[in-house]
């Protein structure tokens, strides 16, 4: 089960860059690491996260093995409308998330 | 545990620390690091055959640090991020990871402000590159020097 931890304002005035912190539980597995019995670890990693606003995208990021454990991701946008902000990880093994979180605009 | 390390491998990997790469250089065998060379090459391939400058782009990393699998990276440009004039993309390409590539974001006028933080595994002491595209198509770039104190990718798994 991942989790996904989202700070959004909840309120903001029309106009307003508002930024947003994003979190989600992942081991972010590289694909390089060994076991001790020198077996290749596959990867297992989060390749992109996409945030939409009122079903317009905003803001995306291309992940790779690079990115730590448990990729937090902080950008802004502009508050245009009260509405909802979507947000959505896919990556490897099928892995797929989607959180959101409401914001009123003034 | 058989790690692939023949005694070639090893020295030459000693005489890298002896270089003045330091202690990581030695256990960091495998995998093989992706070199100032291959970051050129990833850089060409995002840009095409653009020119890029470097300006305009913050690269922000703390100068050293004590943990390589969590270094917070900040990128930070200069721009209205008006209809006219945004950024479209930025990327970020490291030395000596074992790949070049970190990340790339995409944003557009509705991100309001171009500045992006996330956090990031650094194999090496080495330097970040960050490469971003404007609306009009120009390439700019910022790169900074990183010292790592315990590298990421090292501890072995299950």
């Amino acid at each position: 089960m991942a989790s996904a931890l989202i700070n959004v304002p909840e309120r903001a005035k029309r106009g307003e860059i508002i930024e947003i912190k994003t979190l989600i539980s992942h081991t972010m597995e590289t694909g390089f690491r060994r076991t001790q019995l020198g077996a290749l670890i596959p990867r297992d990693i989060i390749r992109r996260f996409v945030c939409t606003y009122n079903g317009t995208e905003v803001f995306r990021a291309e992940l790779h093995p690079a990115i730590s454990a448990n990729p937090f991701i902080v950008f802004s946008t502009v508050a245009t409308e009260s509405g909802t902000l979507a947000f959505h990880w896919t990556g490897d093994n099928g892995f797929s998330v989607t959180e959101s979180a409401a914001i009123i605009v003034d | 545990m058989d790690r692939g390390t023949s005694r070639r491998e090893f020295l030459k990997a000693a005489g890298g620390a002896a270089a003045g790469l330091g202690l990581g250089s030695v256990i960091a065998v495998t995998p093989a690091p992706a070199t100032p060379v291959e970051m050129q090459e990833a850089i060409r391939k995002v840009v095409g055959g653009a020119p890029v400058t470097p300006g305009k782009v913050k690269l922000d990393l703390p100068p050293l640090i004590e943990n390589g699998n969590a270094v917070p990276l900040t990128v930070t440009i200069d721009s209205p991020m008006t209809e006219a004039e945004h950024v479209r993309a930025v990327h970020v390409f490291t030395e000596k990871n074992p790949q070049p590539y970190v990340v790339t974001f995409r944003l557009g006028p509705r991100a309001g402000r171009a500045k992006m933080t996330t956090r990031v595994r650094l194999a090496d002491s080495q330097n970040v590159a960050a490469i971003c595209e404007l609306s009009d198509g120009s390439f700019w770039s910022d790169s900074a020097g990183i010292v790592v104190t315990l590298a990421a990718c090292l501890e072995d798994g299950i």
